[in-house]
């Protein structure tokens, strides 16, 4: 059989279905979910099966497997934590490991730029060398950093594989329902008063534009993928009409804390700190060795969270 | 102020950003503007024209100066440049084109030292410029201030960041003493405390050239007559010092900046200290001399 084929781990999610419908004309895709893929083309072919099961070695065993695109990653701040670290860091260990022992050619691993973290020391511009402090202020996410560890691991193990790490900017888009769409899609925001960090935004047809960038031969290593440019939070509020509530930066905390302990709130208390602080990189990277640059303009990219018809 | 031009500047700037404030706070904005341009004088108008920051569709550069915001908010400052302070420069001819970093004694308690050679820098050097102030890390975590200083361009004062903006062709302004001169008690005026050697590696590693700048006057703004360390720890600030108004409220002092020569220096910035301190040190005496050059100069503290 030949190797020709695109494996996309989380392929139902919304970024995933992004990415099949810019992918599946071009090349053969296979997709893994656990949950089902409503509509999909019909030349994909699925595995409904969970990233940690044995039978995943099955799909890689047939030797069609040419690249592996792994997003499988929870975000879901509420899971319990042991669930979401035993499926990220086990679920990346378990595929990356197929990768290598299959012969698979390129490994692309969706990380972000959140494990950086946002903080008053950062740089403007943060390159891919900074450390990756993110669990310093919100320690429920040290398991995405543990993934991106472990993928930069095994580009050092196994130089026949070509690895990309990508780390995106916060990711919006009309289907996206991560933290920072979800915060742009309130009618009346929290703001912390007296405070407007730069931030920076990347559509998700731009992040599956970064992917097949990634796809090239030859591509390796870990590249922050920005979107068009970066702003004040300000400014985006003002293009999509909020009505920003300012809360002092020190009962903005305690309060989120007690909503967020009584149900009341699907931000967990942590992600203030990207109301306050820079979580900025520098994104030529992957501009100057991928070639790619966002095709989204700023104010597309923002009002793309209002939904597909907006 | 011919009616007619001020017209089209407003008219100019309306069409660029649609992202202007509205309401209240955008007419205070407009009209602070205008204040502005009445305070810079007659060539005010086309020296702001000349700023140029690669802004986006929102009017902001990547490092978030809002260059509309920084006309209007710098009126406070120029009255003090132009009427309360009575700025004086003296050799700004010299600062070069392109990249460059402004290395200056620090004083007066309250870093308006850095605010007058800002407006120093936009009204009369050549070409007008934003020059650019390196933060200290403590300022992003100050509500208002942090914001505010983002959007008139100040930076926290890392070194990437600082490479960065030499890369880009842009004007820096450092203090190497740090609060230990800005804090400093009055027995200690115009004595030039520890350099930080940070500038001098990046003006190494970027081929940068250095203009010292000696500001007289600054000192005797609000002389502090004790440091109160122990309080200031306490409340997390870098110093509190105490003067004998208590609060360090500026007295109507006249500033002058004197700008020297550009010094190149050449070499491995990754030396030892030794010898990067010896370099620092050449760039500490040029400062030094200006200062005792100025002081003598002057004709009094406050005319």
């Amino acid at each position: 059989m030949a190797r020709d084929a695109v494996l996309i781990t989380g392929i139902s999610g919304n970024l995933g279905r992004t990415l099949v419908k810019r992918l599946h004309r071009e090349v053969r895709v296979i997709g893994l979910d656990r949950r089902p893929f409503p509509g999909r083309p019909k030349d994909v072919e699925v595995h409904q099966l969970d990233i940690r099961k044995k039978k995943v070695e099955d799909i890689f065993r047939r030797g069609d497997v040419e690249a592996l695109i792994h997003m499988a990653i929870i975000h879901d701040p509420r899971l319990p934590q042991a669930e979401h670290h035993s499926f990220n860091v086990l679920g990346t260990k378990a595929v990356l490991s197929f990768a290598a022992k299959y012969g698979v050619k390129k490994v692309i691993v969706l990380s972000s730029t959140n494990i950086y973290g946002p903080s008053p020391d950062n740089d403007n511009f943060l390159t891919e060398d900074a450390p990756l402090l993110g669990s310093q202020r919100f320690a429920d996410i040290r398991d995405l950093i543990e993934v991106d560890m472990f993928a930069q691991q095994f580009m050092w193990k196994h130089p026949e594989v070509d690895t990309v790490i990508l780390r995106p900017a916060h990711i919006v888009g009309p289907n996206v329902k991560n933290a920072p769409s979800n915060y742009l899609r309130l009618p009346r925001p929290w703001t912390l008063a007296g405070f407007d960090p730069m931030v920076q935004l990347i559509h998700e047809d731009d992040l599956a534009l970064s992917m097949q960038c990634a796809l090239k031969p030859g591509a390796r290593g870990i590249y922050n993928i920005v979107g068009p440019g970066e702003l004040p939070l300000s400014s985006i509020l003002r293009e999509l009409d909020r009505a920003p509530i300012p809360v002092p930066h020190f009962l903005a905390k305690p309060l989120l804390t007690r909503m967020w302990t009584s149900h009341l709130t699907g931000f967990p208390p942590p992600e203030l700190d990207h109301l306050q602080f820079l979580c900025t990189v520098d994104g030529s990277k992957a501009e100057r060795e991928l070639g790619y640059r966002a095709e989204r303009t700023l104010r597309e990219t923002i009002r793309s969270v209002l939904g597909p018809n907006a | 102020m011919p009616p007619a031009s001020r017209a089209t500047v407003e008219s100019t700037a309306l069409a660029k950003f649609d992202d202007r404030p509205r309401g209240l706070f955008g007419r205070v904005r407009a009209s602070m503007e205008k204040w502005t341009v009445k305070l810079g004088g007659p060539d005010m108008e086309a020296r702001l024209a000349r700023l140029i920051a690669p802004q986006n569709e929102y009017g902001v550069d990547p490092f978030g100066l809002d260059l509309e915001f920084a006309k209007a908010a710098m009126a406070p400052a120029l009255w003090l440049y132009k009427n309360y302070f009575r700025v004086e420069t003296h050799g700004i001819e010299k600062v070069p084109d392109g990249r460059v970093l402004l290395i200056s004694n620090h004083s007066g308690q309250l870093p308006l030292d850095g605010a007058m050679i800002g407006c120093a820098m936009i009204c009369e050097a050549e070409p007008p410029r934003v020059a650019r102030a390196m933060l200290e890390k403590w300022a992003p975590t100050l509500p208002f201030v942090a914001p505010f200083f983002a959007r008139m361009g100040q930076v926290v004062g890392t070194p990437e960041n600082c490479r960065r903006l030499l890369a880009a062709g842009e004007t820096i302004t450092v203090f190497p003493e740090g609060v230990r001169g800005l804090n400093k008690t009055y027995d200690k005026s115009y004595q030039l405390q520890e350099f930080g050697l940070g500038f001098m590696r990046l003006a190494l590693e970027t081929g940068t050239p250095i203009v010292p700048v000696a500001v007289v006057g600054a000192e005797e703004q609000s002389p502090a007559l004790v440091d109160l360390k122990a309080a200031a720890k306490m409340f997390g600030l870098p110093a509190l010092p105490l003067t004998p108004t208590l609060i360090p409220f500026p007295m109507p002092v006249k500033y002058h900046l004197h700008f020297g020569a550009p010094m190149r220096f050449s070499g491995n910035p990754d030396d030892e200290d030794a010898e990067l301190e010896r370099k620092v040190r050449e760039v500490k005496q040029a400062i030094q001399a200006m200062v005792d050059a100025g002081r003598v100069s002057r004709k009094s503290i406050f005319f």
